[in-house]
């Protein structure tokens, strides 16, 4: 009988790959200074710190964090709302199927890349130094932050759809604005919707923390105590946004999963 | 020729719900707006405008050249390797975390548990964990590693686990059916076939981890944010417009990289 061989595959290009990825993980952990053994020694100093936080915490302090919690919600719903209805109508046009224009959605497409590769707290504290402190400068990041996102999300969507409904209206007759009007908009509606909850998710958790530098919302409050060490108050703020940031976001996702 | 009239049927029930459910949303919208007070640009907005814009056209050359500890490139490195390591410990916690939230591994009780806990680890900001791990191991890159790998483990998790819950049952059956055990079931048949959709989803939250990583800075978890978050607050202009500028391309140059990358694995 024949002997029948398999001849393995080459495994030489994929050991290469292993060796680099796992010379550039020990590489980093050098680099940063990152010593597992000295983390375990040290984990009852960070117990310590939970347990002032924690165990237990001042509820006590509860009353006066609602009022910077409901403006961190505000400040997310607005900052949402303004971006995802700027992002709209830019998604239309940086989508490479509905104008063809390199010129128009190159260009485009790089300045929708530079928002989302700033992060919101940066674009903060940027706002923060020209606009002042408050809850205008988180909302102006957020906005932005958030138009960088969902205007991605979408026109890559549109970039997908299914392009017999627009082929169909064209061979009637159809000009630009009715094909937008009722081959684009109706396949990628509840996709927009879906996004903008999901950057309202995003915003919310984001606006939770913008405060430390600044700009309104419950992270001023968290930020002060922090400063003056009032170690049970800070811990009652992460359990009350925590809380708060759970709910929404199940509330969120749950209407995410219907839409879609 | 006969005229076709396809008649919409009207359904009332739909059409108050939807109205509700406008009206809540508007409301919301609304009520948001009224907190929100503006109380007008600064005086000194436009004079601030004008020299951001000028330092952003006149980089920190001196700074992003200075190859010591205080320079730019260091900084950055850091950066990166924070973000390396940080998605390391995260993709490795998340598997028994993933495990634990599969349905079709632990039965769907215990999975609900496992999925709660991922929910509740992805809520907790990673800067509050970054200012818990600053008092265990000081302030610096470790920091900011500990805190990217607990808070990533959140959105890996979940992912894991969906991608488990998806796979084709058929080879964990043969072999527990041939005897099997516990982990020659998992390393034989559960991981082999959802390692590239793993693999794939740890680079996606490097490209995460990337961005967060320079903002750990702010509280002094390592990284290009604390030099950052120093140049705004002094308004030195020029050096915050050569960091942004210079960490703007990295992050897109790692994009590219990586999202190639996972193109090639799935």
């Amino acid at each position: 009988m024949d002997k029948i061989s398999v001849s393995k595959p080459k495994k030489f290009k994929r050991n290469l790959i292993i060796l680099t990825v796992l010379f550039l993980i020990v590489a980093s952990a050098w680099f940063a200074g990152f010593n597992v053994i000295e983390v375990m020694i040290n984990l009852n100093k960070g117990s310590r710190l939970l347990g002032r936080m924690f165990f237990p915490p001042d509820l006590s302090y509860l009353p006066n964090i609602v009022d910077p919690m409901v403006e961190t919600v505000r400040m997310a719903i607005v900052g949402t709302f303004i971006g995802a209805t700027l992002a709209l109508p830019v998604a239309v046009l940086a989508a490479n199927n509905f104008i063809k224009s390199k010129f128009l959605h190159g260009p485009l497409r790089i300045i929708l890349n530079i928002f989302r590769t700033i992060p919101a707290l940066v674009l903060a504290s940027l706002f923060v130094a020209v606009f002042g402190t408050g809850p205008f400068s988180g909302v102006v990041a957020l906005s932005i932050f958030t138009f960088g996102l969902v205007s991605k999300l979408t026109y890559e969507t549109i970039e997908a759809i299914d392009y017999g409904q627009v082929e169909a209206l064209m061979s009637l007759g159809a000009n630009k604005m009715n094909i937008l009007r009722y081959a684009i908009m109706p396949q990628i509606l509840p996709q927009y919707m879906s996004y903008t909850l999901y950057g309202f998710e995003v915003n919310i958790r984001a606006a939770a923390v913008l405060g430390y530098v600044g700009a309104g919302g419950i992270g001023q409050t968290f930020e002060f105590n922090l400063a003056w060490r009032n170690f049970d108050r800070v811990g009652t703020i992460i359990i009350f946004s925590f809380f708060i940031v759970l709910i929404i976001d199940l509330i969120s996702s749950s209407i995410r999963k219907r839409l879609v | 020729m006969e005229n076709i009239i396809v008649k919409k049927e009207i359904n009332y029930l739909h059409i108050t719900l939807r109205t509700f459910y406008y009206i809540v949303v508007f409301g919301l919208i609304f009520w948001g707006f009224k907190g929100i007070e503006y109380k007008g640009i600064m005086q000194s907005a436009s004079g601030s405008i004008n020299a951001l814009i000028k330092g952003f056209l006149n980089p920190d050359m001196a700074y992003a050249t200075n190859n010591t500890i205080d320079g730019l490139p260091f900084a950055i490195l850091e950066t990166i390797a924070i973000a390396i390591s940080g998605t390391f410990v995260s993709a490795i916690i998340s598997i028994p975390f993933a495990l634990l939230a599969s349905q079709n591994i632990v039965g769907s009780k215990v999975s609900k548990i496992g999925k709660l806990i991922v929910t509740m680890i992805r809520t907790f900001p990673e800067l509050i964990l970054a200012l818990i791990f600053i008092s265990v191991v000081g302030p610096g890159a470790p920091a900011g590693i500990l805190a990217l790998g607990i808070h990533s483990i959140g959105m890996l998790a979940k992912l894991f686990s969906e991608s488990i819950e998806s796979m084709d049952l058929g080879v964990k059956e043969a072999l527990e059916s041939c005897g099997g055990n516990y982990f020659e079931v998992l390393f034989r048949a559960v991981l082999p076939q959802v390692s590239p959709e793993l693999m794939s989803y740890t680079l996606y939250r490097f490209e995460i981890n990337m961005r967060a990583a320079s903002t750990l800075g702010l509280v002094g978890a390592g990284g290009i944010g604390a030099p950052l978050i120093f140049a705004i607050r002094t308004r030195s202009w020029s050096r915050a417009g050569v960091i942004i500028i210079v960490l703007v391309i990295t992050v897109t140059i790692i994009d590219q990289i990586s999202s190639r990358i996972r193109k090639r694995i799935v």
